[in-house]
C-alpha cells in the first residue's frame, strides 16, 4: 500500500513484539493516568470519566424533560382541565422541547463520543481533554441553572423555536426568553467544543493502520455529526445573538415594522434546527450499525454504502431546512426544492435501514435487550420516516402542519431514531464502564413497556391531528371529540415512563462505574477496540490493526495487547500521552503529550456559565466579573500547554521512533484552530445571508451604503494585518519578542480598519434605525469580538515571550495566534467590502 | 338549532382533514389517503422484511442478506416511488398556490391579533365594505381570496375542511384560496403558537347558499341604526367603546372585536363559546375566567342590573 506520510507500512510486521517488557510499566502508567482525590477529583480530566459523567448528566435531563411531558400529557387528558394553568403549561412545553433536543439529545450523543471514540480508537484519550471536561462543566452547571428556572416561573415560554417577534421585548418583556437565549449560548459553546474535539480525534488518534476504510462506524457517524454541528451550529448562534442584542439594545433585525423580518429568524432557526435532527439521529444508527452488527455475530453488511448514506444525509439535511417554513407563502418553486430534498433525504436512511435487516439476516437471531431494542428502533423509525415521506410534500403539510400529525411524526422519528437506539447502547456499552451488566430479564420488561407505551401514546396522536387539534395548545374543548384520543395518547406516555422508571431501578441496581480495572467485559461479543481489556490509561498497549473487527479477526490480540506487545507500551516521556496519526492510513506521526488534571477547566466553566447566567438576570457587574474571571481561567489555563519534553524524539515500541513536538498544518492543534474558523466562518455567512436576505426583502428601508472605493484605506489595513500575522511565525526563530510585536501590530491593524470602517457608516446609520443598519453594525460587532480575542492572545503570546516559554524557533501558540488573527483580518475585510457592495 | 349546528362544525369527527367540502381541500384529502395508504404498505413491506430476516428460512436470509438488496430496498424502491409522488405534489402545489385572479372571486382581507381575527370584506379595487370578527360568511360554490396578514405576532390560518393552512406574518400579506361546495358551517383555528390562550384562537366560516349570501350581504352593508337603550349608554360610560366599535353609535373603538353584530354571530370568544345569553353575559363579567388572558379585562365589579343591560343591548345587534 502506498504510504501517506512515509511511514513505511512493512514497520507493522514488527508487532506483536516478541521480547517481554521490562516491570514496572504498568505501575507507571496507572500512576500518570490515575485521577485526583478529594476535592479535586472535580478537576478529573480523563474521558473514562467526563465521558460517564457527560452522559450521566444528558440522561438526567431526559428524565427532567420527560417528567415535564408527564405533566403535560395529565393536563391535556381531558378537555378544560386546570391542572397547569395556561401560562405554566407555555412554560411546560418550551422546556420539554428545548431540554430534550439541548439538554439532552445533543449532549448524549456527544458525550457518547467522548466516552466510546478513544476506545474504539485505542488512543490514550481524545486529544483535548481539558476541552472536553471544560465543554461538559460549561453544560451540566449552566443546564442546570436554566432548567432551575422552571421553578421560579421565569422559563422561556415562547416554544423551543422562539419565533420573534412573540419572542421579541414587545411581546415577551420579562426575562424569561432571555433564560432561553443566553442558557442556550453555553450549550452552544460546549456542542462547538465538543465537536471540534471528535473531529480532531476521529481524524488524528486512531490505532495505527486505522484507515478511513478500517474504522468503526460509529466513529465515522461521530465524524458525519462534528462536521454537521460546526456547519448548522454558528447559524443558532448568530440567530441568539441578534435576537438577544435586538431585545437588549433595539436593533430590529427581525422587526418588519422597522426593515428587519421576523422571517429572517425563521431561516436561521431552521438551518440550524433540521440538520440538528440528523445531528441527533446520525451518532444513534452509527451505533445502531455497530450493536446490529455484534449481537448478530456478522460484520455489518453494505458498510461502505452506509458511510455513503451518512455523508449524504449530512449533505442533503442542509437542503431541508424550510420544509417547516411550507406555510410561510414561499413561491412554489422553493416550496417545490426544499420538498424534493426532504423527500431525497430519505433515502440514505432506507439504505441504512435495509443495511441492519441484511445484517440480522445474515448474523445469529438473538433477542437479547439490545438487539430487541434494535428491532423496536427500526419499526418506529421507520414508521416516523413514513409519515415525514407524507410532510415532505407540501400540499399535505399545508395540512398536517402545525398540528398533532407532527407531534407524532417526530416522536417516532426521534425515539425510535435516538431514543431506542440509545437504551440499545446502555446495555450494549454500560458493561464497558460498569463492574456489573445491567439486567437481561429487565431490560425485556423495559423494552415491552417502552415499545408499547410509545406507540400507544404516540400512534392516536396521527389522528388528533387529522382531526384539527394544533399543536402546542394548554387545553382544548370538549365538543371537538379530541378527547378520546388525548386520554389514550396519556395513557400510553405513562406506560412508556413506567418502562423508563424500570430502567433507572436497573440503573441502581446493576450500574457500578468501574474506570480503573474490572469492567463487566465484552458481554455481546463486540469486535472492535472498545473490549480490549482497558483500564484508566485506555490498553496497556495500542495495535495495530488489520482489519474492521480487529478482536474477531486478529487472534490473540487481546492478550498481546495487554501484555504490551504493541504501540506504547510505556509512558515514553513521563506524561499522559497518546499517538497521532496520520488523517487518511492513520500512520504514526508524532507522540502527543497530554495535559493532566487541572483546575482552571473548571473554573473557567463554572465562570462562562455564570457569565450567560447573570446576564440573563441582568446582574450586569457579576456577569462582567464572571466573564474576565472565564478569560483569566482559560489564559492560565493555556499557558501550561504547548511546552515541548525534553526528548524531541522518542521509542513508541519496536525500535519504531517519532517526534514529541510537531507545529505546522500536521499538528493536532492546527487542525483544531481549522475547525475554529470554519465555525467562525459559517457565523460570518450567516451574518452575510442575514444582510443580503433583509436587503431583497426590506428594500423600502434600504439606504445607499458608502461608496466601495471610499474603502480602499480599510481594505488596505485589513490586508496589513493578515500579512503582519503571517510574518510572525518566520520571525519567531530570530525574535520572540518581534513575533509578538508582530502579532499585535497585526490586531491593532485590522481594528483599526473597522473604526475607521465604523466611521462611515455612523455618518449614515444608527443601529437602530433599521434592518439593514442593525446587521451592518452586527457585522462589525462580530469582528470587533474577534479582535478583542486577538489582542487577548497577541497580549498572551508576548507574556510568553517575555517569560522565555515560546517553544523556538516555531511555536504552535504564535502558529495558532496567527492563524486566528489572519482569519479576523480576513472577515474584517470581506465584511467591510461585503457591506458596501450590498446597495 | 343555531349552538346544534355549530356544534356539529367543530366536531373532530369525520376527521376534517379527510372530510373536504372544496375543491382546494378535495385534492390534498386524496393525496393523504394515497400517502396513508402507501405509507402503510411500506410499514408492511419493511415489517415482513424484518421477519424474514429473524425467522425466514435460509434461503430467503440469503437473498436478503447483501448489498443487492440493500440498493432495491433501501434505493431503487424509495427512489421510485418518491420521485412519482413528487410530481403529484409538485404538480397540486403549484394548483393550490396559484395567486393569479380568477373571475368573480371574493376577497376578505383577515388579520390576526392576539387572540382573535380582524375581518374585513373587500371590493375588486381593495376597498374595505364590511367590517366583522371572528367569523367569516363566503357564498358556496365561489372562489374567495383571503388576503392574511397580522397586526401582532405569527399566526396561522387554518380552516382543514376547506384547505391548507397558511401563516400570517407582520409585514407580509400572504394569500390563501378557499372554496366550500355546501351551505354550512365550517371551524377554522389557529394553527401557529401565538403565546397565552393560543389553544382558545378559533372562528368559524358560514357558506350561503348565493341568495343567502346576497341577502347577508345587504342586511351588513344597511347603514345600522341601534336604538336608544340603557345598554347602549352603559356600554358607551363603561369603557366597552374605547376597544369595540357598534355602527351607528358614538363606539368606534379598534383594539377589540367590532361589535355592530355581535348578536348574529355563531361563537364568542373567537369561535370557541356558544353565542347565548347566559355565555354572553358571563362573558362580559369575567371573559378571563372563560379565556384566560385574552385581551379584554374582567368586569367582575359591573352592578347585576348594569350587565343585564349591557346584555340586553348586545343581544339587539343582529
Amino acid at each position: 500500500m502506498k504510504s501517506e506520510t512515509g511511514f513505511d507500512h512493512a514497520l507493522y510486521d514488527r508487532f506483536p513484539t516478541k521480547e517481554a517488557r521490562p516491570n514496572g510499566e504498568v505501575e507507571e502508567l496507572e500512576r500518570i493516568w490515575c485521577a485526583p482525590r478529594g476535592w479535586q477529583y472535580l478537576t478529573v480530566v480523563n474521558n473514562n470519566y467526563v465521558g460517564v459523567y457527560y452522559l450521566g448528566t444528558a440522561f438526567l435531563f431526559f428524565l427532567l424533560a420527560g417528567a415535564l411531558a408527564l405533566l403535560m400529557r395529565v393536563q391535556l387528558a381531558a378537555p378544560l382541565l386546570e391542572i397547569l394553568p395556561q401560562g405554566t403549561y407555555n412554560q411546560v412545553f418550551t422546556m420539554h422541547g428545548t431540554v430534550m433536543m439541548f439538554l439532552f439529545a445533543v449532549p448524549a450523543v456527544e458525550a457518547a463520543g467522548v466516552l466510546l471514540l478513544p476506545q474504539m480508537l485505542a488512543a490514550r484519550d481524545l486529544p483535548f481533554p481539558r476541552l472536553s471536561a471544560y465543554a461538559f462543566w460549561a453544560y451540566a452547571v449552566g443546564g442546570l441553572c436554566f432548567f432551575a428556572s422552571l421553578f421560579i416561573g421565569l422559563a422561556p415560554d415562547g416554544g423551543w423555536f422562539m419565533y420573534p417577534p412573540l419572542t421579541s421585548k414587545a411581546y415577551s418583556p420579562g426575562i424569561n426568553t432571555d433564560f432561553w437565549l443566553l442558557g442556550i449560548g453555553f450549550i452552544e459553546i460546549s456542542a462547538i467544543a465538543g465537536a471540534i474535539e471528535i473531529i480532531v480525534g476521529v481524524l488524528r488518534t486512531r490505532a495505527p493502520n486505522m484507515s478511513l476504510d478500517r474504522m468503526p462506524i460509529f466513529a465515522w457517524a461521530m465524524l458525519v455529526f462534528a462536521g454537521m454541528i460546526i456547519i448548522a451550529f454558528p447559524s443558532v448562534i448568530l440567530a441568539t445573538l441578534l435576537l438577544e442584542i435586538e431585545r437588549a439594545f433595539n436593533w430590529p433585525f427581525f422587526d418588519a415594522t422597522r426593515g428587519g423580518d421576523p422571517v429572517l429568524w425563521q431561516h436561521l432557526f431552521w438551518f440550524f434546527g433540521h440538520p440538528e435532527v440528523y445531528i441527533i439521529f446520525l451518532p444513534a444508527a452509527g451505533m445502531l450499525s455497530m450493536i446490529v452488527a455484534s449481537v448478530s455475530r456478522a460484520e455489518l453488511v453494505g458498510y461502505r454504502l452506509i458511510v455513503l448514506a451518512m455523508l449524504a444525509t449530512g449533505f442533503i439535511s442542509f437542503g431541508v431546512w424550510a420544509h417547516h417554513m411550507f406555510a410561510i407563502g414561499m413561491p412554489p418553486m422553493s416550496n417545490g426544492f426544499f420538498s424534493a430534498a426532504s423527500m431525497a433525504v430519505s433515502v440514505p436512511a432506507g439504505i441504512q435501514v435495509f443495511s441492519w435487516i441484511a445484517t440480522i439476516a445474515v448474523g445469529r437471531r438473538s433477542f437479547s435487550t439490545p438487539a430487541l431494542f434494535v428491532i423496536g428502533s427500526l419499526l418506529v423509525f421507520v414508521t416516523g420516516g413514513l409519515t415525514g415521506v407524507m410532510v415532505a410534500m407540501v400540499p399535505f403539510d399545508w395540512q398536517a402542519h402545525d398540528s398533532y400529525f407532527i407531534v407524532a411524526h417526530l416522536h417516532y422519528v426521534l425515539i425510535g431514531g435516538m431514543v431506542f437506539p440509545l437504551f440499545a447502547a446502555f446495555y450494549y456499552w454500560i458493561p464497558m464502564v460498569s463492574k456489573r451488566a445491567l439486567s437481561e430479564r429487565l431490560g425485556r420488561w423495559i423494552f415491552a413497556l417502552m415499545f408499547i407505551g410509545m406507540n400507544i401514546a404516540f400512534m392516536p396522536m396521527h389522528l388528533a391531528g387529522l382531526m384539527g387539534m394544533p399543536r402546542r395548545v394548554y387545553t382544548y374543548l370538549p365538543d371537538r371529540g379530541w378527547d378520546l384520543p388525548n386520554l389514550i395518547s396519556t395513557f400510553g406516555a405513562f406506560v412508556l415512563a413506567a418502562g423508563v422508571l424500570l430502567f433507572v431501578i436497573d440503573l441502581i441496581r446493576n450500574f457500578r462505574p468501574a474506570p480503573a480495572e474490572g469492567n463487566a467485559g465484552n458481554v455481546y461479543g463486540g469486535g472492535t477496540l472498545e473490549w480490549l481489556p482497558s483500564a484508566l490509561y485506555s490498553t496497556r498497549s495500542i495495535p495495530v490493526i488489520h482489519s474492521r473487527e480487529p478482536l474477531w479477526d486478529q487472534p490473540g490480540i487481546c492478550d498481546d495487547v495487554a501484555a504490551g506487545r504493541y504501540f506504547l507500551p510505556r509512558s515514553a516521556t513521563g506524561k499522559r500521552e497518546t499517538i497521532v496519526t496520520s488523517p487518511l492510513l492513520a500512520e504514526p506521526q508524532y507522540l502527543q503529550i497530554m495535559p493532566g488534571p487541572s483546575v482552571w477547566p473548571f473554573a473557567a466553566a463554572i465562570f462562562t456559565a455564570g457569565f450567560f447566567l447573570a446576564l440573563t438576570v441582568q446582574a450586569y457587574v457579576f456577569g462582567v466579573a464572571s466573564g474576565v474571571f472565564a478569560t483569566l481561567a482559560t489564559l492560565r489555563w493555556l499557558w501550561e500547554t504547548d511546552r515541548p519534553v525534553k526528548e524531541k524524539s522518542v521509542d513508541i515500541g519496536a525500535g519504531i521512533r517519532v517526534p514529541t513536538y510537531v507545529t505546522g498544518p500536521s499538528s493536532h492543534g492546527w487542525w483544531a484552530m481549522i475547525v475554529l474558523i470554519v465555525v467562525m466562518g459559517m457565523i460570518f455567512l450567516m451574518a452575510i445571508f442575514s444582510l443580503l436576505y433583509l436587503m431583497g426583502n426590506q428594500r423600502d428601508y434600504w439606504v445607499e451604503p458608502p461608496d466601495v472605493a471610499d474603502g480602499v484605506a480599510v481594505y488596505a489595513l485589513h490586508v496589513t494585518a493578515i500579512a503582519s500575522a503571517m510574518l510572525s511565525r518566520p520571525v519567531l526563530g530570530r525574535s520572540a519578542a518581534g513575533a509578538a510585536l508582530l502579532l499585535g501590530a497585526a490586531v491593532v491593524s485590522t481594528g483599526w480598519a473597522s473604526w475607521t470602517d465604523w466611521g462611515g457608516w455612523r455618518a449614515i446609520l444608527a443601529p437602530q434605525d433599521s434592518g439593514q443598519a442593525a446587521t451592518v453594525h452586527a457585522l462589525l460587532a462580530l469582528h470587533a469580538a474577534l479582535v478583542a480575542i486577538g489582542l487577548l492572545m497577541a497580549g498572551f503570546v508576548g507574556a510568553k515571550a517575555a517569560a522565555g516559554a515560546l517553544a523556538r524557533p516555531r511555536s504552535n501558540t504564535v502558529d495558532l495566534a496567527a492563524l486566528f488573527i489572519s482569519y479576523a483580518a480576513l472577515q474584517g475585510f470581506a465584511g467591510s467590502l461585503i457591506a458596501r457592495l450590498a446597495g | 338549532m343555531n349552538a346544534d349546528r355549530l356544534a356539529r362544525a367543530l366536531s373532530g369527527w369525520p376527521p376534517p382533514v379527510l372530510d373536504p367540502a372544496g375543491p382546494y381541500s378535495e385534492p390534498v384529502t386524496r393525496l393523504a389517503w394515497a400517502l396513508l395508504l402507501g405509507g402503510f404498505g411500506v410499514l408492511a413491506v419493511v415489517i415482513a422484511a424484518l421477519a424474514i430476516a429473524i425467522w425466514g428460512g435460509p434461503a430467503l436470509k440469503r437473498r436478503l442478506g447483501g448489498d443487492r438488496a440493500i440498493w432495491i430496498g433501501g434505493f431503487a424502491f424509495p427512489v421510485i416511488v418518491l420521485t412519482a409522488l413528487l410530481i403529484w405534489g409538485l404538480t397540486l402545489t403549484s394548483r393550490l398556490s396559484a395567486t393569479d385572479p380568477i373571475a368573480g372571486e371574493m376577497r376578505v382581507q383577515v388579520t390576526g391579533e392576539m387572540w382573535w381575527w380582524r375581518v374585513a370584506y373587500l371590493d375588486e379595487s381593495g376597498r374595505e365594505r364590511i367590517r366583522d370578527a371572528n367569523e367569516l360568511h363566503i357564498p358556496v360554490g365561489r372562489p374567495v381570496m383571503i388576503e392574511l396578514a397580522s397586526a401582532d405576532v405569527v399566526h396561522s390560518f387554518w380552516i382543514p375542511r376547506l384547505g391548507g393552512k397558511m401563516d400570517m406574518i407582520p409585514g407580509r400579506t400572504n394569500r390563501l384560496r378557499i372554496q366550500a361546495d355546501a351551505p354550512g358551517v365550517y371551524a377554522g383555528q389557529c394553527a401557529e403558537y401565538c403565546g397565552g390562550p393560543h389553544a382558545l384562537m378559533g372562528f368559524v366560516v358560514i357558506a350561503h347558499t348565493p341568495a343567502d349570501f346576497v341577502r347577508w350581504q345587504a342586511g351588513r352593508t344597511a347603514p345600522a341604526r341601534p336604538p336608544e337603550s340603557a345598554g347602549r349608554r352603559l356600554f358607551e360610560q363603561r369603557g366597552c367603546a374605547a376597544c369595540h366599535t357598534v355602527g351607528g353609535t358614538a363606539a368606534n373603538g379598534l383594539a377589540g372585536p367590532d361589535l355592530s353584530h355581535i348578536a348574529s354571530r355563531r361563537s364568542l370568544g373567537a369561535g370557541i363559546l356558544p353565542n347565548d345569553r347566559p355565555t354572553l353575559s358571563r362573558w362580559i363579567a369575567d371573559s378571563q375566567a372563560l379565556k384566560p388572558g385574552n385581551r379584554m379585562p374582567a368586569y367582575r365589579q359591573l352592578p347585576a342590573d348594569e350587565l343585564r343591560a349591557i346584555t340586553d343591548y348586545m343581544g339587539s345587534l343582529k
